[in-house]
């Protein structure tokens, strides 16, 4: 079992190691992630009591589009360069070694979109408490972004058209994700608990991490067949 | 037991289940032009206009029998295509991908008769109602496996890889249609409701059955058609499609 937990951990590292010596890659999903979210008041106006309420669901849009930007790149250049079929042979379970690529993909992008998502509630005009709400509901709420999006990347791999299609896959699988995230917000906003919407978050959360990386599994050894 | 489990897996060989979707398409089809008449003499003629929606309600004829197959053609694609991924049959395949374009054209269906019924009805076209709203994204997701489809080039590679996507899909609807409700009901007050009728008359129930029954032989039809060509385009080099085509080579 040790060597489990060793294989899962090397390639966390090496993902993330890999991730650290280009982090312009990663710096420009943030970076498109605070342009988009800095969009919307040109485009509706800067009225804060509209900004205010549409807050939620325009940062929670953005994160979900900023994500599907990088999604692309959690396995193409492994499926380039052979190491995808590498891990496909290595003796380790294929679930598990995906968990690892897509929690490295995870600490990478969603974190930070996570962790700077205050900073665009304050642009947007949402009080402290509510920002702590968004930051815990991007916090569940990313992983399975990323969770879902692998699945995704993983049945667009290798395919010309791949960055556009897999918008068209994913995104409807990413309502649960987008309505009870931005529901969380919402319910801060309208001084009602958002306790629900969270632990909702939470249990979709487990259900992604239980059966995602399974489907995503199954599609890279269709995909790499 | 295994003596009948043979017998209905014999339907899974492709010259069989040609010879035998060649056979039954055309009762199908015959089928529903019968009930397609029949229900819409009785839903347009002989059922009563409604006493609050006068006329337009007679739109739900095609909209609920719509509604529904589009629904249950979904968990039926994504049965097939899990029976085609877990026992590699290939009719199974053949059979999931030739539902999804009939599923998409039933969904459509359904929000665009939605949309005319609800402008007089609700007085406007389209409101953000929880079961339009989840209409719509399973309309995407039909849409998604069709460009799956058509993206990969090596067939069977396609039929594999729509078949994980499908099934990420049905384990997915029960969650969407969940939380579009909860969406909605936390952000609107009052939402306007598809209220069901407190009694519905007989006249109008025989012709709702009738309407259903006559779209489910269409899609039946039509998705055995489809699954025939693509049969035959999947397996244009075997004999069998040689000898039935006659063009023996």
């Amino acid at each position: 079992m040790k060597t489990l937990a060793a294989a899962f951990l090397s390639l966390l590292t090496r993902d993330l190691t890999l991730a650290l010596r280009r982090r312009q890659d990663a710096l420009v999903v943030l970076g498109f992630f605070v342009v988009v979210v800095s969009l919307f008041p040109l485009g509706v106006g800067p009225d804060p009591q509209l900004l205010r309420s549409m807050a939620p669901g325009v940062l929670w849009v953005s994160a979900l589009l900023a994500t599907l930007l990088s999604l692309e790149r959690l396995f193409s250049e492994d499926g380039r360069d052979g190491t995808l079929e590498q891990l496909l042979l290595s003796p380790w379970p294929l679930p598990l070694l995906v968990l690892a690529k897509v929690l490295a993909h995870w600490l990478v992008t969603g974190l930070p979109l996570a962790l700077v998502s205050p900073l665009l509630g304050l642009q947007l005009g949402l009080e402290p408490g509510e920002m702590g709400v968004l930051l815990m509901a991007l916090l569940l709420g990313t992983p399975v972004l990323s969770l879902v999006g692998g699945i995704g990347a993983a049945l667009t791999l290798g395919l010309r058209s791949g960055g556009v299609l897999i918008a068209l896959l994913i995104l409807p699988l990413y309502v649960p994700a987008l309505v009870l995230g931005a529901g969380a917000v919402d319910a801060a906003l309208y001084a009602t608990s958002p306790g629900a919407h969270l632990s909702l978050l939470g249990a979709l959360l487990l259900l992604t991490l239980l059966l995602a990386p399974w489907a995503t599994a199954a599609a890279l050894r269709i995909m790499l067949d | 037991m295994a003596a009948r489990q043979t017998r209905w897996l014999r339907f899974s060989s492709p010259p069989r289940f040609y010879d035998l979707a060649g056979r039954l398409a055309p009762g199908f089809a015959v089928l529903a032009g019968l009930c397609f008449i029949a229900g819409l003499y009785t839903a347009l003629v002989q059922a009563p206009p409604d006493y609050r929606q006068g006329e337009s309600y007679r739109i739900l004829f095609i909209h609920v029998p719509a509604a529904w197959i589009s629904m249950f053609l979904y968990v039926l694609m994504a049965g097939y295509a899990a029976i085609g991924l877990v026992w590699r049959i290939r009719t199974a395949e053949v059979m999931a991908k030739a539902m999804a374009p009939t599923g998409a054209l039933f969904t459509f269906l359904a929000l665009w008769t939605g949309a005319l019924w609800g402008r007089p009805t609700w007085g406007a076209y389209w409101v953000w109602d929880a079961r339009l709203t989840s209409e719509l994204i399973l309309l995407f997701l039909y849409l998604g496996f069709i460009a799956l489809h058509a993206a990969i080039e090596d067939r069977q590679r396609a039929a594999n890889a729509g078949a994980v996507l499908a099934l990420a899909g049905v384990v997915n609807v029960p969650v969407i249609y969940f939380s579009v409700t909860w969406w909605n009901t936390l952000h609107q007050g009052v939402t306007i409701r598809v209220t069901s009728a407190p009694s519905m008359d007989a006249v109008m129930v025989l012709a709702l059955a009738l309407m259903t029954l006559a779209c489910w032989m269409y899609a039946i039809a039509v998705v055995l058609w489809r699954a025939r060509l693509e049969l035959l385009e999947r397996e244009w080099r075997s004999d069998w499609v040689a000898q039935r085509l006659g063009g023996g080579t």
